[in-house]
């Protein structure tokens, strides 16, 4: 089998021109398939940074959230309930909001400010300047260093901000795993200071982050906390609520799905075409391996390898390509929201699978049928 | 004695049904001998090729049986008689049919690398069989590069590289000028013919007659009459 398949890589190779059609067509089309994708799942990534960001185990919250950024405000007793619940080690207030930023040249930036718990400063950030006792300092807060970061004119330690006609000073520079979604920096300070420098409806309390004794636990918090009229989300179901949101409600899920069929729609049509026009030019050679005693399997074998090898060398040029472009954009965005994920992978490796197979299911078909009779009939 | 190489009996062949159909082959018996050169000849729609086809285990008959080399290769199963071609019989086509994308050497090298012999050595032994048709030298040329009697040759070469017992030829001049088709044919009949080989030719061309050994006349599905080549 070594030999014929170097035939038929010979056969595909040599004939350039068909070849670099086969595999620019694929390549394209993968390339297209895991761009969409890979900024569909980097900005549910960043939709979800919050919930990554804080890193709580289980999230209270109030039943009409949908996505992290868009907090219900509940009362106070909430949080005592649910610290009374079993099966509850420990539950916090956090506090989630927007606010503005007056800066030097006289401009506002806004701000997302999260409020962490003041006695247990639960979902701090990592620091990487200054000391995270000194949130407790007067007006401290905390800056996140992102690439959003220099919307704040790169402020340092003692720095001072103008923040919603209030004095902050920067006591830290932090760091976190994910940058948010819609491009506002981050700011970080305690949950009294938050609720007080930013005006806010009567309920304050935006989550309740809750740690269970253990994951046995989590069941029967969320019916608790069901019944008082709440919903406790783990924090992959937060996240996946997130995404559905932005996939279901945004219309962005099935732009991406449409993106994805047509760049499919177009790597098929191209290398099929393709394909089946190098099988059509070289059937009565087919015909003529047919007569001199090639076997069909033999014959489906040279096909099935030609399309497969196009296929997976386009896929791996498609995901290069890729690669190289979302590398290129963090170059000038460093958090540039696109993400390659196995899932991408996998997306992008089955549709070029489809693509060899019905490329290679209509060569064969097509080579299968022609008789070597008809080329002795000429 | 001769030694039978195809013997063919009763052979039917028809096409379509009903009213529509139309007999290619009546009660064809035949038997061709290793040492000869048999000419299969006759009008366009005689029946010559298809006549060539089934002798060849290309196109199964209605009726009757073919015998190569004693095997009765229409009660073989579909790869048993492929596997028999590549082992029996060379096919030298009308069009050459060779692979514009490989070289001479490879076009050449198909049959040895069809029957999993090492690519290297298939290369080697093509050739070699290049050099005994007088392409020395052609070897990694694409055949687009090469002239009409050339790509007959490497067709040949192609044909002979695995030693085959049987060369059919289907009107191996018909896309050749008359000199070089005459030139073929000589070159078979002096360098490919000996004892051990049947060649079975199907063509029209009356200038290479001189070459047969034995000239088989068909018409309207029958053959009609068998002459002796005058040479």
């Amino acid at each position: 089998m070594k030999g014929i398949l170097k035939l038929a890589y010979k056969l595909l190779v040599n004939d350039k021109a068909k070849f670099t059609a086969l595999l620019l067509g694929i390549t394209f089309a993968v390339f297209l398939i895991m761009f969409i994708t890979s900024m569909f799942v980097g900005v549910l990534n960043h939709a979800s940074s919050t919930i990554i960001n804080i890193g709580a185990s289980m999230w209270v919250m109030d039943p009409a959230v949908q996505t992290v950024s868009n907090s219900v405000g509940m009362p106070d007793y909430v949080l005592d309930a649910v610290r009374s619940m079993q099966g509850v080690k420990y539950a916090v207030p956090l506090y989630s909001g927007g606010a503005l930023v007056k800066l030097s040249d006289g401009t506002y930036q806004s701000v997302t400010v999260v409020g962490l718990d003041d006695t247990s400063l639960v979902g701090r950030p990592q620091l990487i300047e200054g000391t995270i006792e000194n949130i407790y300092a007067e007006n401290g807060f905390i800056a996140v260093r992102d690439a959003e970061f220099p919307k704040l004119e790169n402020p340092r330690i003692g720095s001072e901000l103008e923040l919603n006609d209030n004095r902050a000073v920067i006591v830290g520079i932090a760091q976190v795993a994910t940058s948010g979604l819609y491009g506002t920096p981050t700011l970080y300070t305690t949950y009294e200071r938050a609720i007080q420098y930013i005006p806010n409806p009567r309920y304050t309390i935006s989550y309740v982050l809750v740690e269970p004794k253990s994951a046995n636990d989590i069941a029967q918090i969320k019916q608790q906390v069901e019944a008082l009229g709440y919903r406790a989300r783990t924090k992959e179901e937060f996240m996946q609520r997130t995404a559905d949101f932005f996939v279901y409600q945004t219309g962005g899920g099935m732009n991406m799905l449409i993106m994805t069929l047509i760049s499919f729609a177009v790597g098929l049509s191209i290398s099929g075409q393709t394909f089946y026009t190098f099988i059509l030019e070289n059937l009565e050679r087919f015909g003529a391996l047919k007569a001199i005693g090639t076997k069909s399997r033999d014959l489906i074998g040279m096909i099935l390898f030609q399309a497969t090898f196009t296929a997976f060398t386009g896929y791996g040029l498609g995901v290069g390509l890729c690669v190289l472009l979302i590398w290129l954009a963090r170059l000038r965005l460093p958090s540039y929201a696109a993400m390659l994920t196995y899932g991408n992978l996998v997306i992008g490796f089955a549709m070029v699978a489809i693509i060899a197979g019905i490329s290679s299911y209509v060569g064969i078909r097509r080579v299968l049928k022609i008789e070597p009779f008809d080329i002795f009939r000429g | 004695m001769p030694q039978v190489a195809i013997q063919a009996k009763g052979l039917e062949k028809w096409f379509g049904d009903g009213e529509a159909k139309t007999s290619a082959l009546k009660d064809v018996e035949l038997e061709t001998y290793f040492g000869e050169m048999v000419y299969i000849v006759g009008p366009s729609g005689s029946g010559k090729t298809t006549l060539l086809s089934v002798l060849s285990g290309i196109l199964k008959p209605n009726a009757g049986s073919v015998l190569v080399e004693g095997v009765d290769i229409w009660n073989l199963g579909a790869d048993e008689l492929a596997d028999f071609r590549l082992q029996k019989i060379g096919f030298v086509f009308q069009d050459f049919h060779l692979f514009p994308r490989l070289t001479t050497a490879e076009n050449a090298a198909i049959p040895l690398i069809l029957r999993k012999k090492d690519w290297n050595e298939s290369i080697r032994e093509a050739i070699s069989y290049l050099e005994i048709v007088g392409l020395k030298g052609r070897a990694d040329l694409p055949p687009v590069k090469l002239s009409g009697g050339e790509q007959q040759r490497v067709a040949i070469a192609r044909a002979m590289v695995s030693k085959p017992d049987i060369l059919i030829m289907d009107e191996p001049t018909a896309s050749l000028d008359g000199d070089t088709g005459n030139a073929i044919l000589k070159f078979v009949h002096e360098k490919i013919l000996d004892a051990n080989r049947c060649i079975v030719v199907v063509t029209h061309d009356n200038r290479i007659y001189e070459f047969a050994t034995r000239i088989l006349h068909m018409e309207d599905g029958r053959l009609t009459g068998t002459e002796k080549s005058t040479t």
